[in-house]
C-alpha cells in the first residue's frame, strides 16, 4: 500500500489520475475503520489533510460554497446560522472527537445511505462538485448517489466541495436512533421551508438504498401551507404529510430496526419537523 | 515509510511505519507511549483520545502518515505547572474515577480539552463532552465528580495538591 500526500489540489488531482484506485482519506473516521478491521486494503491512501483550500469556504456567487475538508466541528461553530439543518445534523454526528476530524465530504464520498449530513443537503438542494484534471462539474446532491455507497463520482474525480443556495427560510433535522450519540440512524429526516419562493426541500436518510428526496410531499406543502397569513397548520397537511413523508422512503430490516418501524418513525419525524419549522415561520417571519 | 512528527514536546521519529497504519499503533507499538488505550478501534469508545494539532481525536482513526509534521499530545504529555500531575488527573485520583483505568487516559485528555474551552462546565456540557468515551465499568458518576471537582481547583494550584507533588503517585 502506497501512502500519498499531495500539497497542493493540483497534485491531488493527479495522483488521483495516476492511481484512481487510491482511497481518498480526509477525517479518517470512515476510512480507518475499515482498515482497522481488515475490511479494505485499496492500492494507495490519498491523504487530502494537506490541501488548505478544502477546508476553506465562501461565497460563489448566490451559492455558498464549502471545501470538503470542512469538519463537522467547524459546520458547528461557523456555519450554524448559514446552514441551520445541517448544523443540526452535524451535531448528531458521533461525539466531539469524530466532529473534529470527519468532514461533509466524507459523508458524500462514503454515500452510506445513513450519512447524517446527506439529508439537509437533499432538503436545501446542494450541489456537489467534483473535480478532476480533465475539468470540473457540478451537479444536484440528488444525482449523486446511486445506491449504498454508490456514486456517480468516476474514478479519477475527487470531490471538491458542496455549493448550497442561500434561502432564507426555516429549516429541520431530526434522527432516531438509541441514544443521542454515537448513533448511526435508524433513519432521520431534514425539512427546508423556503417561504419567500413558497418551495419546501426534504431528506429522508437511512430508509433506503440512498438518502431520499419525497418529491409528493413537498409539493402537498408548497401548494397547501398557508405561506401568506401564516395562519395554524392545517392539521390536515400535518399528517398528509407524514403519509407521504413515509411512503416516499425504501426502508429495509436490519439491525438497527424494521422496514415498518422506520416508516412509522419517518412519519412521526415528518409532522413534528413541520410544527417545529412552522412555529419558526410564524415566530420569525420568512 | 518514515514519520516525523511532535510527541508530547519531542520531536520523535518512526521507521517501517505501513501506510495503513493507525497514530494510535504508532504511538503505542513504534513509540513506546502506551497511555493511549487500544479498544474498539473503530471511534466508538474514546479511550485512544489523544490531541492532534490542539484537537481531540481518535488516534485509531488517524492514519500514521496523517500525523508527519503534526504535533500530538497524549495523556503522558499532560503535566501541571511543577511538572506533576494535571489538575484532570488530580481530580480523577481525587474522586476514585478510576475503576479498571482502562477509559481514564481518554477521559483525561477529554476533559483536559473541556476545561480548555469552557471554564465551569454544566452537567450537560460534560455529558455532551464525554460522550464518545466509554467506561465500561459503568463509573461515570464518580466521573462527573472529577470534572466538577478538577473545574473547581485552578490549573495553577495544582502544584499544592500532595498526589501531584513530586514523589507523589504518578
Amino acid at each position: 500500500m502506497d501512502f500519498l500526500s499531495p500539497a497542493t489540489w493540483a497534485e491531488a488531482l493527479a495522483a488521483k489520475a495516476a492511481n484512481p484506485d487510491a482511497l481518498p482519506i480526509a477525517g479518517g473516521t470512515d476510512v480507518m475503520v475499515e482498515l482497522n478491521f481488515d475490511r479494505r486494503r485499496p492500492s494507495a491512501l490519498l491523504d487530502l489533510t494537506r490541501i488548505g483550500e478544502l477546508t476553506e469556504w465562501g461565497t460563489d456567487g448566490d451559492l455558498l460554497r464549502i471545501g470538503s475538508g470542512v469538519t463537522y466541528a467547524r459546520i458547528i461553530t461557523e456555519l450554524a446560522h448559514r446552514l441551520p439543518g445541517l448544523a443540526m445534523a452535524a451535531r448528531t454526528v458521533g461525539s466531539p472527537q469524530i466532529r473534529n476530524r470527519g468532514t461533509v465530504g466524507g459523508n458524500l464520498g462514503s454515500a452510506s445511505p445513513a450519512g447524517d449530513a446527506l439529508p439537509p443537503l437533499l432538503a436545501a438542494g446542494a450541489l456537489v462538485e467534483l473535480a478532476s484534471t480533465r475539468g470540473v462539474r457540478r451537479l444536484p446532491v440528488a444525482e449523486f448517489f446511486t445506491g449504498p455507497k454508490r456514486t456517480v463520482r468516476a474514478p479519477d474525480e475527487l470531490i471538491a466541495a458542496f455549493l448550497v443556495p442561500s434561502h432564507r427560510g426555516p429549516h429541520q433535522f431530526a434522527k432516531i436512533g438509541s441514544r443521542n450519540a454515537m448513533v448511526i440512524a435508524v433513519c432521520s429526516f431534514a425539512l427546508a421551508l423556503r417561504p419567500v419562493t413558497g418551495e419546501v426541500g426534504t431528506g429522508i436518510g437511512s430508509a433506503g438504498p440512498t438518502p431520499l428526496r419525497a418529491a409528493q410531499a413537498e409539493r402537498l406543502l408548497a401548494d397547501e401551507l398557508p405561506w401568506r397569513t401564516a395562519a395554524v397548520l392545517p392539521e390536515a397537511v400535518v399528517g398528509r404529510f407524514g403519509e407521504l413523508v413515509a411512503g416516499a422512503a425504501a426502508p429495509i430490516d436490519d439491525i438497527r430496526g424494521t422496514a415498518a418501524y422506520r416508516r412509522h418513525a419517518l412519519s412521526v419525524l415528518a409532522r413534528r419537523t413541520l410544527r417545529w419549522a412552522w412555529e419558526e415561520y410564524r415566530r420569525e417571519g420568512p | 515509510m518514515r514519520v516525523s512528527c511532535r510527541v508530547n514536546g519531542e520531536q520523535r521519529e518512526a521507521d517501517g511505519v505501513w501506510p495503513g497504519e493507525s497514530l494510535l499503533y504508532l504511538l503505542r507499538e513504534r513509540l513506546g507511549l502506551p497511555g493511549a488505550k487500544n479498544a474498539c478501534e473503530q471511534g466508538e469508545c474514546g479511550s485512544c483520545t489523544v490531541y492532534l494539532d490542539g484537537l481531540p481525536v481518535c488516534a485509531c482513526l488517524v492514519a500514521g502518515g496523517q500525523a508527519q509534521g503534526r504535533e500530538v499530545v497524549a495523556v503522558e504529555g499532560l503535566t501541571g505547572p511543577d511538572g506533576g500531575l494535571d489538575r484532570v488527573q488530580h481530580a480523577f485520583l481525587q474522586a476514585g474515577a478510576v475503576q479498571c483505568g482502562f477509559c481514564t487516559p481518554g477521559l483525561i485528555v477529554a476533559v483536559h480539552d473541556l476545561l480548555a474551552r469552557v471554564s465551569t462546565p454544566t452537567d450537560a456540557d460534560i455529558r455532551e463532552a464525554l460522550a464518545g468515551n466509554l467506561c465500561r465499568c459503568t463509573g461515570y458518576e464518580k466521573i462527573m465528580d472529577a470534572v466538577r471537582s478538577a473545574a473547581a481547583m485552578p490549573p495553577s494550584t495544582a502544584a499544592a495538591c500532595p498526589a501531584s507533588r513530586p514523589g507523589g503517585p504518578r
